[in-house]
């Protein structure tokens, strides 16, 4: 699985470009010292460092059909992603992985995607929405529901059109705006009725804020989705990435080894336990 | 052309209804098409008719002082536009703009009361539908105000 010396030693990559998206979050693109393509799947994540800055798990926001580049959006919340977001060109971070569980783009051939995203959530998506369109013909209708907190929050607009012409619908929608914002104002599950979507014949994969995907999962199984066929994205406090520290336990399962994406139906229990 | 009755039994808050009552709202009724930037409403103003939008999108907004104008919801086609035109004081609590061009059914509320007042089942249809919309609203509010990006 791992070609290199193993996933507990981190290799070396240099930024080759960096690129500001938002008043705190950046996209980073990296290529390994070694020359080495990085070969990953749709929703696996790394661990990332700058040298002294600490170590964080980092999903993977670039093209899985370009293995040559390894793309991070990485959201400046801390001392070690304020290290990350800090590093331009030139710079060297040292990468673990990849690691983690992919979202299902081959269980759901055939059916509708209804892609459920919030905020940075898009970044792990990402990769998911680009292997989705380079197979586009073996889908149904793809959909993209997103919510962000205000216009200039929203990550890659400039690609939000190119997909849209690839094939995907795209809905957008903010929870505030001034008057200029011509878009849809309101909660994400809001656009769920508007899409009129196919529930019964719809894959969902969702990536965002905990309690907004409660949200939109719930207004999604109103729509008619099997819990069963929906997908999400978790978050907790990753550390080794290779279950064994056990700190991003999720209820009998550990987030880094059997996730982070989880069948909304194993997964949703131990979100409702505050102890958990 | 399509007959107001025809145009307001396939929105939500007026959807399954029965044709008589369809038929006593649509007196209350008429067609109207606005252009982009129109004030349907505002803040302060006597609520005395509002809207269900055919075509288009509208913008609930508060002006708040230092801050600006802040749209608060969008509203699209099959939404009904304004609320306090049913309840006293009849005023309303927010502006609403026209983003794009619309097409609108317009009715006159103190109509629509009366012919509620006179006929109880179709006050009690219409308020259960109304409230079903106001619930769905309450609720997207309060997820709105948790501001759940701002702290992920």
């Amino acid at each position: 699985m791992f070609a290199g010396p193993g996933p507990m030693v981190p290799e070396p990559f240099e930024v080759v470009s960096s690129r500001q998206d938002t008043d705190d979050t950046w996209t980073l693109e990296l290529e390994a010292c070694s020359g080495q393509p990085f070969v990953f799947a749709p929703g696996q994540f790394t661990m990332l460092s700058a040298a002294g800055a600490g170590e964080v798990p980092i999903s993977i926001s670039g093209d899985p059909d370009e293995p040559e580049r390894l793309v991070h959006t990485v959201r400046a919340v801390g001392l070690a992603t304020e290290a990350i977001c800090a590093a331009g060109p030139g710079r060297r971070l040292l990468v673990r992985g990849p690691f983690g569980e992919p979202w299902p783009i081959e269980q759901a051939e055939g059916a509708d995607v209804v892609i459920a995203a919030g905020g940075i959530g898009l970044a792990p998506l990402r990769p998911a929405i680009l292997r989705l369109l380079v197979r586009r013909r073996r889908y149904g209708r793809l959909v993209l529901l997103y919510g962000a907190r205000s216009p200039d929050q929203l990550l890659y607009p400039g690609e939000l059109d190119a997909w849209r012409s690839r094939g995907l619908e795209v809905w957008v929608t903010v929870d505030s705006a001034g008057p200029e914002w011509l878009g849809h104002v309101g909660v994400v599950t809001r656009l769920v009725r508007r899409a009129r979507l196919d529930g019964a014949g719809s894959v969902v994969m969702s990536c965002g804020p905990e309690v907004m995907m409660r949200f939109a999962v719930a207004t999604l199984r109103d729509a008619g989705v099997a819990e069963d066929r929906i997908f999400a994205s978790m978050e907790r406090n990753m550390q080794c990435a290779v279950g064994r520290c056990g700190h991003c336990q999720l209820g009998p399962t550990l987030v880094c080894r059997d996730g982070p994406v989880y069948r909304w139906r194993e997964a949703a229990p131990w979100l409702m336990i505050r102890e958990v | 052309m399509q007959r107001i009755e025809e145009l307001i039994s396939i929105a939500p808050v007026f959807e399954g209804l029965a044709s008589e009552h369809l038929a006593l709202i649509a007196r209350c009724g008429h067609n109207e098409r606005v252009p982009a930037g129109t004030m349907l409403l505002r803040e302060g103003q006597p609520a005395e008719r509002f809207f269900l939008i055919r075509r288009g999108s509208v913008a609930v907004e508060v002006h708040a002082p230092g801050r600006g104008t802040l749209v608060i919801e969008t509203l699209h086609a099959g939404d009904p536009v304004g609320l306090s035109w049913l309840f006293a004081p009849y005023r309303w609590q927010f502006d609403t703009r026209a983003v794009e061009p619309c097409e609108l059914v317009v009715f006159d509320g103190a109509c629509l009361r009366g012919k509620c007042e006179e006929d109880h089942e179709l006050g009690y249809q219409l308020m259960s539908r109304f409230v079903a919309n106001v619930i769905s609203r309450f609720q997207a509010t309060r997820f709105q105000l948790l501001d759940v990006y701002g702290h992920a």
